[in-house]
């Protein structure tokens, strides 16, 4: 589409009507919640958590039909705009607040309320003997509205508002056991690191104000195009730093392993299932800036390039299952990341993966959850083992989310990772053979670290520790898995049935023409399945048949690297931390020496004058008032001399 | 009704307030208390009702405006006026007393004399005296009296500070009346100058006369600018006359602490607008690169000296610091975006630092020790502390969605407009932004439980935010998010003036450089 034709596709999103007006209760329903339960204090205790989990519904059902009324008109007529109010009129910055009710905001409202709210079920369960249940559930709450607002922004100001929101309930969530110093640390990391990114984003803001004197999406949009190369790269380079940290891809991923502190339904969502995408969403969103700078898309395919190869290896070294779970929705979002950085060609896969993703990931976090929750709450799977006898129905759940992210067919993974594999071997020149070549390896990989993990779970030998009685979860529990597994299952084939979910999305990602990919397709899928295959059958080999050590065996270094997640916090504190901790210590010093003591010196020098003031400080009011009196007439008196 | 005198009596209210408070027998010292409050109440009152009257559409420079001739014969007048940015300062200071009395109700009990009557009603009478120059000194109209009240409001903080602070109270104290007197006496020399050099007259230092009227050469106006500046950069405070402030701060009482860099340090910045941008624009941009690179040290230096304090007040007293960068920064680079930012960021700094002051406040009051490391696991034993001053925080670190978020991007737009290389250091301000505060409150509210009972000394663990303390929270939340979701009420105010102070300086402001998209 060329810039003209954008221009008037944007400018004809017509305001909402009927049922899409109510765009902003999808906001305020679970806001109002997060509102009740922090304020209402313990009178809440005793229904608060199904106030929060009904509200999180209630925004899905607003959702659905928002949705439904959207499939009945016509794919020109979908998009609507749902206005605000005047919300920073400061001189030459002019913004209104409103929602931009699409194609692509309504897939994630549907994927941030379905699977939201089906963790807020499990939550009930899960988090039954918590004191601080209530609090748990507001914050939930709390993210459920900011990543809604996220999605809706029709700004980018307005966006980055809901980008913190769901970063502010990522943190208070990491940090939620905060009596136990490292989740505190943990929490304060994942702030950090995302606020590095925040310099990108903020920077970009402000780069798209002076460019285009506005920053809402529109304006962008339209002026993309015609705005120059250079300035572009510029500004995409300024997303993806941004993008980065939130998707915790390379270089900005380090957060996200330690993250794992939250509570495991928090993990489910906010750190597999949506906030952690929202780094997709952001490039998707912003695909006019990133058609007009094909340097910043290059950069985009080669960060999911090195991150899904990164996650991967960190997935196969990991025996903390959540760890490993958290390494390979680093790997997959690297997947999206390489599809978005494609163009045209990818912006719908990337979003297709991400809602497959969302929904089997999600399902593989919350049987994790219940495995912790059959098994005292311990992570480490080198205790697990045969695990599927007693907790049938999280390992049937488990199986169907491990079967859709290898990508067998005919699992929703399937359908969506192997149309990015395929969509990055599109292209000329070494490009295609080297990130296709990426996605192909990484498959295979993916097959082997979430065999191992499958496999030293729920299957050889039993390796539990003494005090364990492993049993399956209740119900509240149990029943989100068993959706989410339906939608591991199906969902995929569903959503690619006749191409429906990409035509459905092409009006915002924008149309391209018919390319084919440097290898013949059946080829490719045939070399995927061979690479899953083999990595599933070599994890069989040592985590199925052969036995499982109790202890970790010291390993290569090459697993000793990737245990330590690539020395990623080794470098971070040798190039930031450290430093910065120097400079910080040597200006505390300076300060207190350095310009105070020269002050100082010169306090001294006025010492005797002081002393001698204390004495006259007597305390009395008037006696002030004479002396401030006498200030003046002296002062007064100098001008009348001067004149 | 319309020639009611509504900034004098604002003045004279408090005045009085603290003359029937030195009055009280001591026997009634307790009283002292409900009449500082009440009449801060109505002192607010009467702000409200002159933001009322106050018409943002109107073309009149100042507004409210009351004229007396006082000591013609040097062009002195007892004038007062405001425009946008002036009354919404003085709504702020008239907001922020009540909420500091009440903070401060019981600051004097298991003090030392803490039931000596004379202190109480000093330290309240203080108090009181302290608003009256607030108001004075942002509604003065005239040089001179601005002047003035520039001076007076010492009097007051220092007392504050030297008689109710902490165990050094006596030498910070010294240290913040010797740093505010140089400044003092340097702006004094540029006073005189500027009647030498202005158009002179029975009215000689009303500012609208002075505004785009001060002769001299380049360098005599230069040399104005100078002492304006110093004096405002010291009370601002800017990196490197600050070192007063955190020792100030420190020692002073949370609700002190609160006015003092809350509102009286603001002085600095509204005078930097009005005396350095509207009196001496030639000399203003002159200056630019230098006030520019002292702002952006000021951004980071106040950031990483906060990082690395140990003290809960020092700490908050630096990040004060980098937030003051911010404002200057905004106001120097003379973009109305930029502008309305520092604007904006002088209300919205009043209210976070007064949850932050406060809330530490509060803390200090229950451990008795402001050393961060004596803290930790707060979170356990006062929940609601912990998440209102985490909000508190939220906003000092300008999250999105809270007030000082939009201010804080104004600023940095506004500068990336003309310098974005500027703008782009400066905005790494927020990751040391959001390290000062979650590794305070990391310090102070996570971990394990404390243990309070010290083996049969009865010592409880300390109680949550009472009643009281709650009621003053609770503006400072509100001013957050109201602020931060519809903060049009204080931009529509503070708009035109910015605009009036970027005409004085003549300058305009850049446009976006691809037109394309703003044609829309």
């Amino acid at each position: 589409m060329n810039a003209s034709a954008l221009l008037a596709a944007e400018a004809e999103v017509a305001a909402a009507t009927g049922i899409t007006a109510y765009a902003w209760l999808l906001i305020g329903l679970p806001l109002l919640g997060a509102g009740i339960l922090l304020l209402g204090g313990k009178a809440t205790n005793a229904w608060g958590h199904y106030l929060a989990t009904a509200l999180s519904w209630a925004s899905f059902v607003l959702g659905l039909l928002i949705t439904l009324s959207m499939i009945g008109r016509g794919a020109e007529e979908r998009a609507m705009s749902v206005g605000g109010w005047n919300w920073v009129p400061a001189g030459q910055f002019q913004l209104e607040t409103g929602l931009l009710v699409d194609q692509l905001s309504v897939s994630f409202v549907l994927l941030i309320t379905f699977v939201g709210s089906l963790i807020h079920v499990y939550s009930i369960g899960y988090m039954e003997h918590d004191p601080d249940r209530r609090r748990f559930f507001a914050y939930l709450n709390l993210f459920v509205a900011a990543m809604l607002l996220l999605v809706l922004a029709d700004s980018y100001l307005l966006l980055f508002v809901g980008w913190e929101g769901v970063g502010l309930a990522s943190y208070l969530l990491i940090g939620f056991w905060n009596h136990n110093p490292a989740y505190a640390t943990a929490a304060n990391k994942a702030f950090f690191v995302n606020r590095v990114g925040d310099v990108g984003m903020s920077i970009a803001i402000m780069f798209m104000f002076a460019t285009f004197g506005s920053v809402d999406f529109a304006t962008v949009n339209a002026g993309a195009a015609e705005a120059g190369s250079t300035a572009m790269t510029v500004l995409g380079l300024l997303l993806l730093v941004g993008a980065c940290a939130k998707s915790a891809q390379f270089p900005l991923q380090s957060w996200l392993g330690d993250a794992m502190a939250g509570p495991t339904p928090v993990s489910a969502l906010i750190h597999a299932a949506t906030m952690v995408t929202a780094g997709v969403y952001l490039i998707v969103r912003s695909n006019a800036v990133f058609d007009a700078a094909p340097n910043a898309q290059l950069a985009v395919a080669i960060v999911g390039a090195i991150t899904l190869l990164y996650g991967a290896i960190v997935g196969c070294a990991k025996d903390d299952i959540k760890k490993a779970l958290a390494a390979s929705t680093m790997s997959q979002i690297g997947y999206m990341m390489l599809a978005a950085g494609l163009g045209p060609v990818g912006y719908a896969f990337a979003i297709f993966h991400l809602i497959t993703h969302g929904f089997f990931k999600a399902g593989m976090f919350l049987g994790a959850g219940s495995v912790m929750h059959g098994m005292n709450d311990q992570v480490d799977m080198r205790r697990f083992g045969g695990l599927s006898g007693a907790m049938k129905i999280t390992w049937a759940t488990f199986a169907l989310g491990w079967l859709a992210i290898l990508g067998v067919p005919p699992f929703s993974g399937f359908w969506s990772k192997d149309k990015i594999i395929e969509a990055a071997f599109i292209g000329e020149g070494w490009r295609p053979w080297v990130l296709g070549g990426i996605a192909l390896l990484g498959a295979g990989i993916t097959a082997f670290y979430m065999s191992r993990l499958f496999f030293m779970t729920f299957h050889g030998k039993k390796r539990w520790t003494d005090d364990v009685h492993p049993h399956e979860s209740p119900l509240t529990m149990t029943i989100p898995m068993m959706v989410l597994a339906v939608g591991s299952g199906l969902l995929g084939l569903v959503l690619s049935w006749g191409g429906m979910f990409t035509s459905w999305l092409e009006p915002v990602t924008g149309g391209h023409g018919e390319e084919h990919p440097v290898l013949p397709v059946p080829v490719l899928i045939g070399l995927t399945m061979l690479l899953v295959a083999a990595g599933a059958a070599y994890a069989w080999m040592l985590y199925w048949r052969d036995e499982v050590p109790q202890v970790a065996p010291r390993g290569s270094l090459a697993t000793q690297a990737a245990r330590a997640d690539l020395y990623q916090d080794a470098i971070n504190e040798g190039l930031f931390m450290r430093p910065g901790t120097h400079l910080t210590r040597a200006l505390v010093f300076t300060d207190g020496k350095g310009v105070d003591g020269l002050v100082g010196s010169l306090a001294a020098t006025v010492g005797g004058l002081s002393s001698r003031l204390r004495r006259i400080q007597t305390g009395y009011a008037r006696s002030y008032a004479l002396t401030m009196l006498t200030g003046v007439v002296a002062v007064l008196g100098a001008l009348w001399v001067m004149n | 009704m319309n020639d009611l005198p509504l900034l004098t009596i604002m003045m004279v209210v408090p005045l009085v307030g603290a003359a029937v408070i030195a009055l009280l027998p001591a026997g009634s010292a307790r009283l002292a208390r409900p009449i500082a409050l009440g009449t801060s109440l109505v002192t607010l009152a009467l702000a409200l009702v002159a933001w009322a009257r106050f018409d943002s559409g109107s073309s009149e420079r100042y507004q409210l405006t009351e004229t007396h001739s006082w000591i013609p014969q040097f062009g002195v007048s007892y004038a007062v006026g405001v425009d946008g940015i002036a009354l919404s300062l003085i709504v702020m200071a008239a907001i922020l007393t009540p909420v500091c009395l009440l903070a401060a109700w019981n600051d004097l009990e298991g003090t030392p004399d803490g039931d000596d009557p004379k202190r109480t009603k000093t330290y309240f009478a203080l108090m009181l005296t302290l608003l009256t120059f607030m108001v004075g000194v942002f509604a003065a109209r005239d040089v001179f009296l601005f002047y003035v009240f520039f001076e007076a409001m010492l009097i007051p903080v220092y007392f504050l500070i030297g008689l109710f602070g902490g165990p050094r109270r006596q030498y910070a104290a010294v240290k913040f009346i010797l740093f505010s007197l140089a400044g003092g006496l340097i702006m004094l020399v540029a006073v005189i100058a500027l009647y030498i050099y202005g158009p002179g007259g029975e009215q000689g230092f009303l500012y609208e006369v002075l505004e785009g009227n001060v002769g001299g050469s380049t360098a005599a106006q230069r040399w104005m600018f100078i002492g304006f500046f110093i004096a405002l950069a010291i009370k601002a405070p800017m990196w490197p006359v600050h070192t007063w402030l955190p020792d100030a701060a420190a020692e002073a009482r949370p609700a002190t602490a609160v006015l003092l860099v809350g509102v009286l340090d603001k002085v600095g910045t509204f005078g930097m607008i009005r005396f350095c941008l509207g009196f001496f624009p030639e000399a203003s941009k002159w200056a630019t690169p230098v006030v520019i690179t002292l702002a952006v040290i000021s951004i980071l230096y106040g950031a990483l000296l906060a990082i690395g304090s140990r003290d809960i007040m020092r700490l908050i007293a630096f990040t004060s610091i980098s937030h003051f960068g911010f404002i200057v920064l905004g106001i120097f680079a003379m973009t109305s975006t930029a502008g309305n930012g520092s604007a904006l960021y002088m209300i919205n700094h009043g209210f976070s630092t007064a949850g932050l002051f406060l809330l530490a406040g509060f803390l200090i009051a229950r451990h008795g020790s402001q050393r961060l490391a004596d803290y930790g696991g707060w979170q356990r034993v006062t929940p609601v502390l912990a998440g209102t001053f985490l909000v508190a925080g939220l906003s000092s670190l300008a999250l999105p969605g809270l007030s000082s978020y939009v201010s804080e991007f104004l600023v940095l737009a506004g500068t990336f407009q003309r310098y974005p290389w500027v703008a782009a250091i400066s905005t790494l301000g927020i990751v040391l932004a959001a390290l000062y505060i979650l590794l305070m409150y990391k310090r102070v509210f996570t971990g394990p439980r404390p243990t309070f009972s010290d083996a049969g000394s009865g010592v409880t663990a300390p109680r949550d935010l009472g009643l009281r303390e709650r009621i003053v929270v609770v503006p400072i939340i509100a001013s957050f998010l109201v602020l931060g979701i519809y903060p049009k009420p204080v931009l529509d105010l503070v708009s035109p003036a910015v605009q009036q102070t970027l005409q004085l300086v003549g300058v305009s402001d850049p446009a976006p450089t691809n037109a394309t998209g703003s044609a829309q």
